[in-house]
C-alpha cells in the first residue's frame, strides 16, 4: 500500500468527525447540543457503514437513531426544559479521575484488540453481505423466532414507558 | 383369611384418628363405641386367623419399605402360632379393659382423649408382636414407649405424674439402646434383620456363640428397660400414677411383656447364648425375689400389685432364661388375665373409695363390694399357684423347668413364690376383710362399681381360673405346648418335649410348690384376718431391716446418688466450660466478625451512582488487564 | 473497491476503542442523566461498529443481523430508560445523579 486511496480519506475523515464530535458531545455545556452532536456522530457511523458495505444496517441506523431516539432526546430535553447551563459540574478531582478512568480504558481496549486482525481470517472475497437481499435471507431462515420475539420485547418496552409516563399510577 | 390380618392393627389406628381427631366434637357414647368397637372388630379378626391357623407361620408383605444396599427391610407381618397368642392377648384383655374404662373414666374431661391414646397403644403394640422383622418389632417397641409415657402422665397437671411419666420413659430409653445395638449387632452379623433369615444364619453358625452371647445380652438390656427388671425396674412401681385401667392394660397384661414376647421370638439366638440365658435365668429370679419382698411392705394397694408384675416379669425370664420358651407366654397368657384382673379389681375399690388407694384405710369391703370382692380372690389364689387355677399351671411349669436345669433356680423360685402368695393374701386380708377403716363419708359412699366395669371383672375371672386347663402337664396332651411349638421348631434342640420328660419329679414339685403357697397364705390369714393386725401408720415403729425394704432397698436413692448426680455434675461442668466459654464463644464470635465485616462493607453501598459507575469501570478495567497479561 | 480490502482490521479496532473510552469517559464525567444515556449509546455504537467490521472483513452476515437486533434493543431501552428519567424528574425535580443516594447502606 504505498499510495493513499479515497477509501482511506473517506475513512479517516469519517473518524475525525466521529470522534470530534463524540468529545464534543461529552464537554458541551447545553443538553442540546450534546444531542446535536451524537447525531452527528451516529451520521459518520452510518458512513463507515457504507464504507463496509453494510447499506442495510446503515439505512436502519440512521433511521432509528438519527430518527426516532434522537427525536426521543429532544423532545424529552425540552419536556423537561434543560436548555439552560445551570447544571452544576462534578468536583474537580472527579473529573481527572473520570479522564484518567477514559483514558485508561481507551490503552487497556486497544491493548486487548490488537492483533486481532491477525485472526484466522475467511479471504473476503463476497463483498455483498450487507446487502438488503442477503440480510433479509439470513433473518428470516435463521432468526425467525429472535426477531419474533424482539417485537414482544417492543410490546412490553411501549408497555413500560407508557405506565412510567403515566401522571399517576392507580 | 390370613392375609386379611394387616387389618388388626389398622382397626385400631383408625379408632385412634377418628377420636383423637375428632376430639370433643364425638359424643362420649360415640367415643366409647369407636373405641371398643375398633378393637373388638381386632379381636374377632385375631380368632378367626387363630383357628385357621393350624401351626401354620405366613408372611404378611404390605410394602417394601426401607431397601438401601444389602439392608432390605420389608413393611411385612409375620402370622404365627407365637404372634397370634399375642395378638389375642392384646385384643381380647384390651378390649375388656376398653370396656371398663367406659365406667371407670366416665367423669374425666379428657375421656376422648384417653380413648385414643388407648387405640394407639393396641395398634403400636400390635405392630410390636405382628412385625417379620426387628425394625418393625423396634418401631412398635417405641411406640408403646411413647403411648405409656402419654398414659402414665394422662393427668399431666399433677407434677408428681409427670416426673412418674418422664422416668418411665427414659428409663425404657436406656433399655432401647441396648436392643437398637442389639439389632445392628444382628445385622451386622447375618446380613439381614428378618426373623426367618436371621434366625436361619444363627442355626447354620450355631459354633459362634460369643456373637450370640453378646448379642443376647444386648437384647436382653431392652427387655431389661421395657420389662422392668433388674437393674431398669424402678420405672414400673413409679407408672401407677396412670390410671388404674392404663395399669392393667400396659403395665401388666400387655406392655411390659414385649421384652418376654421379644425373647421368645428371638429363641433361636438364645438357644445358641448360653452365657446371655444364664444371665436372663439370674436376673430373673433376683428380679423375683427383690420385688416379692419390696411388696410385703407396701401399702398402697397399686404400688403391691405393681411391684407383684415387677416379680412375675421375673418368673417369666426365669422360664426364658432356663430354656421354657412356652412356659414363658403361657405365664405371660396367664399373668396377663389375673394381673389385668387385679388391678380391674383394685381399680373398682379406688372407684368405690372415692380415690383412696392406702389399704391400711379399708378393710371390709367384701359386703359393699360383691363382685370385685369374688373376682379379686380368684385373681388372688391364681397368682398365689394355688390349682386349679391358671397361675399354677403356668408357674409350675416354669419351675419344673428351672428345676432340671439348676436347683438353686428351683428353690429361690419357691420361696419367691411363698412371698407372693403372702403378700397378696396380706393385700386381699386387708382390703376385704375386717373393720372399715376410712372416713365415715368414704363408708357411706361405698358402692359397687357400674355393669361396664364389672362385665369385664366377672369375664376376666372366668379366664384367670380356667386358662390353666390350656397347659395341664402329663396329661395326654399339653395344648397351648402343642399350638405355641411350631413357632419354637427352629429352637427345638434344647427344649423338645421339655414337659413330658420328668413326669415323676414333677409331681413332687408341685405338691411342694403347693405346700409352700399354702403356708404363705396360712400365715397371712393368722395375721391378717385371726389377729387383725394392721401395718402401723408410723415409720419409726417399724425395725430397721423392715424400713430398708419398706423404703424399696434405696435403690432409687442409690440410683440417684450413683447416676444422676455424677451426670448433674458433669453437665453442670461441662455447661459452664464447654457451652458458655468454647461454644458460646465460638458463635458470638462468629456473629462479631461478620457484623465487623458488614459496618466496614456498607460503607462501599454509598448509594451514589457516579461511585458505582466508578467501581464497575474500574472492575472492567480490571478484567481486562487480567485478559492483557 | 470497498473499504474491506482497503482498510486493515485494527483501523477500525482503534477507532471502536477510541469512541467507547469517549462513552466511558462522558458517563464518568459528567452529571446530567441524559448526557449519560446518550454516552451509553455512543458505547453501544462504538461496539456495533466493530462487530460490523469484523463481520465484513470475516464475510459473515449473522453479525450484521445481531447489530441489527442490538439496534432494536438499544431503541427498547432509551425509550424506557427516558419514561424513567422522566419519572425520576417528576418526583424530585431534578435529573443530577449525585442527589439520587437513597440506596445507601
Amino acid at each position: 500500500m504505498t499510495h493513499i486511496t479515497i477509501t482511506q480519506i473517506m475513512f479517516c475523515v469519517l473518524s475525525l468527525i466521529a470522534i470530534t464530535s463524540a468529545a464534543l458531545l461529552i464537554f458541551s455545556k447545553s443538553p442540546i447540543h450534546s444531542v446535536l452532536y451524537l447525531i452527528v456522530t451516529f451520521f459518520a457511523i452510518a458512513g463507515h457503514y457504507i464504507l463496509l458495505n453494510a447499506q442495510f444496517l446503515a439505512v436502519v441506523h440512521v433511521i432509528v437513531y438519527a430518527g426516532a431516539i434522537m427525536v426521543l432526546f429532544l423532545f424529552v430535553i425540552m419536556m423537561l426544559n434543560l436548555n439552560k447551563e445551570t447544571e452544576t459540574h462534578k468536583p474537580m478531582w472527579i473529573q481527572l479521575m473520570a479522564v484518567l478512568a477514559g483514558g485508561a480504558m481507551l490503552v487497556t481496549l486497544v491493548g486487548v484488540l490488537k492483533g486481532a486482525e491477525q485472526m484466522n481470517l475467511k479471504q473476503a472475497n463476497d463483498v455483498n453481505i450487507g446487502l438488503v437481499n442477503n440480510l433479509g435471507l439470513v433473518l428470516f431462515n435463521d432468526f425467525l423466532v429472535p426477531f419474533e420475539l424482539s417485537s414482544i420485547l417492543f410490546l412490553a418496552a411501549m408497555v413500560g414507558s407508557v405506565m412510567l409516563g403515566k401522571k399517576t399510577i392507580s | 383369611m390370613i392375609q386379611l390380618a394387616w387389618l388388626i392393627p389398622i382397626l385400631p389406628l383408625i379408632g385412634f384418628l377418628v377420636i383423637g381427631l375428632g376430639g370433643k366434637k364425638l359424643s362420649k357414647k360415640l367415643v366409647s363405641f369407636i373405641g371398643c368397637g375398633s378393637v373388638l372388630a381386632a379381636f374377632i379378626l385375631s380368632a378367626t386367623i387363630f383357628f385357621q391357623l393350624n401351626g401354620s407361620s405366613t408372611v404378611v408383605k404390605l410394602a417394601d419399605w426401607i431397601n438401601v444396599g444389602k439392608l432390605n427391610v420389608d413393611f411385612s407381618f409375620l402370622i404365627d402360632p407365637l404372634a397370634v397368642v399375642f395378638m389375642l392377648i392384646i385384643t381380647g384383655v384390651g378390649f375388656l379393659i376398653h370396656v371398663y374404662s367406659i365406667g371407670y373414666m366416665k367423669d374425666d374431661e379428657k375421656y376422648d382423649r384417653f380413648f385414643a391414646y388407648l387405640n394407639l397403644f393396641i395398634f403400636f403394640m400390635l405392630f410390636l408382636v405382628m412385625g417379620d422383622n426387628y425394625i418393625v418389632m423396634f418401631v412398635g417397641w417405641e411406640g408403646v414407649g411413647l403411648c405409656s409415657y402419654l398414659l402414665i402422665g394422662f393427668w399431666f397437671k399433677n407434677t408428681e405424674y409427670n416426673n412418674a411419666a418422664k422416668k418411665a420413659f427414659i428409663v425404657n430409653r436406656i433399655g432401647d439402646l441396648g436392643f437398637l445395638l442389639g439389632i445392628i449387632l444382628i445385622y451386622v452379623t447375618s446380613n439381614s434383620l428378618n426373623f426367618d433369615a436371621v434366625f436361619l444364619h444363627v442355626h447354620n453358625n450355631a459354633s459362634n456363640k460369643e456373637i450370640y452371647n453378646l448379642i443376647g445380652i444386648l437384647l436382653f438390656i431392652g427387655a431389661c428397660g421395657k420389662s422392668a427388671q433388674i437393674p431398669l425396674y424402678t420405672w414400673l412401681p413409679d407408672a401407677m400414677a396412670g390410671p388404674t385401667p392404663v395399669s392393667a392394660l400396659i403395665h401388666a397384661a400387655t406392655m411390659v411383656t414385649a421384652g418376654v414376647y421379644m425373647i421368645a421370638r428371638s429363641a433361636v439366638i438364645f438357644v445358641n447364648a448360653p452365657i446371655a440365658s444364664e444371665v436372663i435365668a439370674i436376673v430373673g429370679v433376683s428380679t423375683a425375689l427383690l420385688a416379692a419382698t419390696i411388696g410385703l411392705f407396701q401399702n398402697d394397694i397399686k404400688k403391691v400389685l405393681a411391684y407383684s408384675t415387677v416379680s412375675q416379669l421375673g418368673y417369666m425370664f426365669l422360664g426364658l432364661g432356663v430354656g421354657a420358651f412356652t412356659g414363658g407366654v403361657f405365664h405371660v397368657m396367664t399373668h396377663a388375665f389375673f394381673k389385668a384382673l387385679l388391678f380391674l379389681g383394685a381399680g373398682s375399690v379406688i372407684h368405690a373409695m372415692s380415690g383412696e388407694q392406702d389399704i391400711r384405710k379399708m378393710g371390709g369391703l367384701k359386703k359393699a363390694l360383691p363382685i370385685t370382692h369374688i373376682t379379686f380372690l380368684i385373681a388372688t389364689i391364681a397368682i398365689s399357684g394355688i390349682p386349679p387355677f391358671s397361675g399354677f399351671f403356668s408357674k409350675d411349669e416354669i419351675l419344673a423347668h428351672a428345676y432340671n436345669h439348676n436347683k438353686i433356680y428351683w428353690m429361690l423360685g419357691i420361696i419367691g413364690s411363698m412371698l407372693t402368695a403372702f403378700y397378696m393374701f396380706r393385700l386381699y386380708f386387708l382390703t376385704f376383710h375386717g373393720g372399715f377403716r376410712g372416713t365415715g363419708e368414704q363408708k357411706h359412699h361405698l358402692h359397687e362399681s357400674p355393669k361396664s366395669m364389672t362385665i369385664p371383672l366377672v369375664v376376666l375371672a372366668v379366664l384367670a381360673a380356667g386358662a390353666g386347663l390350656l397347659g395341664i402337664p402329663n396329661a395326654h396332651q399339653h395344648l397351648f405346648h402343642e399350638f405355641l411349638h411350631p413357632a419354637f421348631k427352629s429352637a427345638s434342640v434344647w427344649i423338645d418335649d421339655a414337659p413330658k420328660h420328668f413326669s415323676m419329679d414333677e409331681g413332687r414339685l408341685m405338691f411342694l410348690a403347693v405346700l409352700a403357697a399354702s403356708a404363705a397364705i396360712y400365715t397371712a390369714w393368722l395375721l391378717y384376718k385371726k389377729n387383725n393386725l394392721v401395718p402401723i401408720q408410723n415409720e419409726i415403729a417399724i425395725s430397721k431391716f423392715q424400713k430398708i425394704i419398706a423404703r424399696k432397698y434405696y435403690v432409687d436413692e442409690f440410683y440417684d446418688a450413683a447416676i444422676r448426680k455424677p451426670i448433674d455434675w458433669v453437665s453442670e461442668k461441662s455447661y459452664k466450660f464447654i457451652e458458655l466459654r468454647i461454644i458460646d464463644a465460638l458463635v458470638n464470635a462468629i456473629g462479631n466478625v461478620v457484623k465487623w465485616a458488614a459496618s466496614v462493607f456498607r460503607l462501599a453501598q454509598s448509594g451514589s451512582v457516579g461511585f458505582y459507575m466508578f467501581a464497575m469501570t474500574i472492575a472492567v478495567l480490571a478484567m481486562l488487564f487480567v485478559k492483557l497479561f | 473497491m470497498s473499504a474491506i480490502q482497503i482498510i486493515p482490521l485494527n483501523w477500525y479496532v482503534t477507532l471502536s476503542a477510541i469512541l467507547f473510552a469517549l462513552g466511558v469517559l462522558g458517563v464518568l464525567y459528567r452529571r446530567n442523566a441524559i448526557i449519560i444515556l446518550m454516552c451509553i449509546e455512543l458505547m453501544l455504537n462504538a461496539v456495533t461498529l466493530l462487530l460490523v467490521a469484523f463481520s465484513a472483513h470475516h464475510s459473515d452476515p449473522t453479525a450484521q443481523v445481531f447489530v441489527f437486533f442490538i439496534m432494536a434493543v438499544a431503541a427498547a431501552e432509551v425509550a424506557v430508560g427516558l419514561a424513567i428519567l422522566m419519572m425520576i424528574y417528576r418526583n424530585t425535580k431534578s435529573i443530577d445523579i449525585d442527589i439520587l443516594n437513597k440506596l445507601k447502606g
